[in-house]
């Protein structure tokens, strides 16, 4: 890679203002999602005991997530204006709705599983909380894809992915973790299988993105990415070979995965940081782009003129004397 | 030349539309006084903003930001000497004539030149911080620039890295997002902006854009005469990735070279991919769960 120019080494693109909150609601976002999921699922499979852990799950961690955004902006008094309008370009806009959504429809169906209140209306909210859990794990990533960010924008197509199979494995993780191990082989099923897509999801981007991936593989976007794997791994293992048989494993296993999709999380979130802070991750690519003739770039040299008129004292008009 | 419509202007404003207004910063004249800056602090109650001595050349305002919207570069280069070089005669007094004309902004004869830049939001045609903008905070003028509502942002944070440039940013001790307004009140009083007003080499010079497209391309073709053959129109033009901008400049060198993209592009052109890949996600997470749930033992 040669050496890219810069004005004295400052950043082009402004650092996100977001700070520990927003990765924390990543996670907790993409954990309700999936749980509500995996909650309706279980109820019409049978499972009612796997289904009522599940529902607490995911209306604990959606009950916490308008806290974390809320607590995120500059001016939280000002949090309604989210809903001023509904706007697809902004997948921050789309989202406040999703939340809203979710919230709505998770709260009255983990009521119901626990309470048996309200239960013509539960009847409609659990199938809206299962879907609504969808969108809810992915569209986070919909929503740094589409920043200016290298590393975040261009990995737009493989982001949800590896967004979405997070969703899956901390809810599995969790919800297993919660559950006694008898009642537990879907939420196990669902760690295990969520923590093998998410690996292979994670390839695929870091392999698609080419030179834009270097933040991944310095300071905290790298350590993050191992401590994701090393706990990912070991949490899979245990979950394995002990999860179905020992209650106290299962838990350990929980924690791990948990602790893994959290890391990944944090790991992403900060790469966008170092992406962003560096020049060269910018002007570099688009450069290269320019060069190889695929992007036209934003500036041009050729004046769209036909005849110029000199102007007064300019070369094209005086006669050229050379000096003494 | 084409006034660069962009989503909402001038269709929304019907009859009420205005011309659009912009921008074009002509750097091969900026002799770095910093007056815009000043200028633009006074008239909008821009907050202090001390960043200390940088060594950055006389750049001690380091970068746009919340609390400075204008911002002028200084770039110090050594260039190969035009008369020891191997050049002939003919072709070296003419630079020098050049030089004379006022059209090249460097000391000759001393293989060293300024390069000074006054940067500014470029109120782009397609607007990132707008598109990405959840609260409607953002919106487009009548006269086609982009403005926040300060009333309105709730500081999300999220035009911030969606900006290509790196011109919007949060106040830390306000918590909104503030940026250039292009003095949208005193275009309202058809007054130009304070900082084009202050400006005593009319480096910045404003108006409307389709009459500064003009403008820009004649000096251009007359920098490109003299012998400036790095001069380049940034931003000019509708098919680069943000549509063209309301504030365009004329550079001497690369854009990098005065911390600006060379090719910026406003994501949303790429918002149904993403939502796309979002959805797809979101199916694979139902038919995993579908599986784990479904496939195996209750």
């Amino acid at each position: 890679m040669s050496e890219t120019t810069s004005y004295h080494g400052q950043p082009v693109l402004k650092e996100p203002t977001w700070t520990w909150e927003i990765p924390m609601y990543f996670f907790t976002g993409g954990m309700s999602g999936a749980s509500a999921g995996l909650a309706y699922l279980s109820e019409l499979r049978g499972n009612q005991v796997l289904a009522r852990r599940a529902w607490a799950i995911s209306l604990g961690a959606i009950g916490i997530s308008p806290a974390f955004l809320i607590s995120d902006l500059g001016k939280p008094t000002r949090f309604l204006n989210m809903l001023r309008m509904f706007k697809v370009t902004s997948p921050m806009s789309v989202g406040s709705w999703i939340l809203s959504g979710s919230g709505a429809a998770t709260s009255l169906a983990a009521l119901n599983a626990w309470t048996g209140l309200f239960p013509r209306s539960a009847k409609a909210a659990r199938p809206a909380a299962a879907l609504f859990g969808l969108p809810l794990s992915t569209y986070t990533a919909a929503l740094i894809a589409n920043t200016a960010v290298p590393v975040w924008h261009e990995a737009r197509r493989t982001l949800p992915f590896v967004f979405g199979s997070g969703a899956g494995l901390s809810a599995g993780a969790v919800v297993a973790a919660v559950t006694p191990p008898a009642y537990a082989a879907p939420a196990r099923r669902l760690a295990i299988g969520a923590a093998l897509a998410e690996g292979m999801a994670n390839e695929l981007m870091h392999h698609r993105l080419g030179e834009h991936g270097e933040p991944y593989k310095k300071g905290a976007g790298s350590l993050f990415s191992h401590i994701s794997r090393a706990c990912t791994v070991a949490g899979a293992a245990v979950m394995l070979r002990r999860g179905a048989s020992s209650r106290p494993a299962a838990i350990a296993a929980g924690a791990l995965l948990g602790a893994g999709a959290l890391s990944a999380r944090w790991s992403i979130y900060k790469a966008g940081f170092q992406s962003a802070a560096d020049p060269k991750y910018v002007v570099g690519p688009q450069r290269r782009a320019i060069e190889r003739g695929e992007r036209p770039g934003a500036s041009r040299s050729s004046a769209k003129v036909g005849e110029i008129k000199p102007a007064v004292g300019s070369p094209a008009s005086a006669p050229v004397e050379l000096p003494a | 030349m084409t006034q660069l419509e962009t989503v909402a202007w001038p269709g929304s404003y019907g009859d009420k539309a205005k011309p659009r207004m912009g921008f074009f910063t002509d750097t091969s004249v900026c002799i770095g006084c910093k007056a815009c800056e000043v200028a633009c602090k006074e008239w909008n109650h821009v907050p202090m903003a001390i960043e200390g001595f940088t060594g950055n050349s006389y750049d001690n305002s380091v970068t746009l930001g919340a609390d400075r919207w204008r911002h002028v570069a200084f770039i110090e280069q050594k260039v190969p000497l035009d008369v020891t070089e191997d050049v002939p005669l003919v072709q070296a007094a003419e630079r020098g004539a050049a030089a004379d004309g006022g059209v090249s902004t460097y000391q000759e004869g001393d293989g060293f030149r300024w390069l000074m830049a006054s940067d500014v939001c470029k109120h782009c045609t397609h607007a990132a911080c707008l598109d990405v903008c959840p609260t409607g905070a953002l919106f487009r003028t009548e006269y086609g620039t982009v403005v926040v509502q300060e009333d309105v942002c709730n500081g999300c944070g999220y035009c911030v890295p969606a900006c290509p440039f790196g011109v919007i940013d949060q106040r830390k001790d306000d918590g909104r997002v503030w940026k250039c307004t292009l003095c949208y009140d005193r275009l309202k009083d058809d007054k130009e902006p304070a900082c084009a007003q202050a400006c005593p080499t009319n480096s910045i010079q404003f108006g409307e854009l389709a009459e500064l497209h003009g403008r820009a391309e004649h000096r251009l073709a007359h920098l490109q005469q003299a012998g400036q053959d790095k001069a380049r129109l940034y931003l000019a033009d509708g098919q680069d990735g943000i549509g063209g901008a309301g504030a365009f400049f004329l550079l001497l060198d690369e854009p990098e070279v005065y911390g600006l993209p060379p090719d910026p592009v406003d994501t949303r052109r790429d918002v149904g991919e993403i939502w796309a890949a979002a959805g797809a996600a979101a199916v694979a997470l139902g038919a995993g769960l579908v599986t784990a749930v479904f496939g195996g033992r209750r």
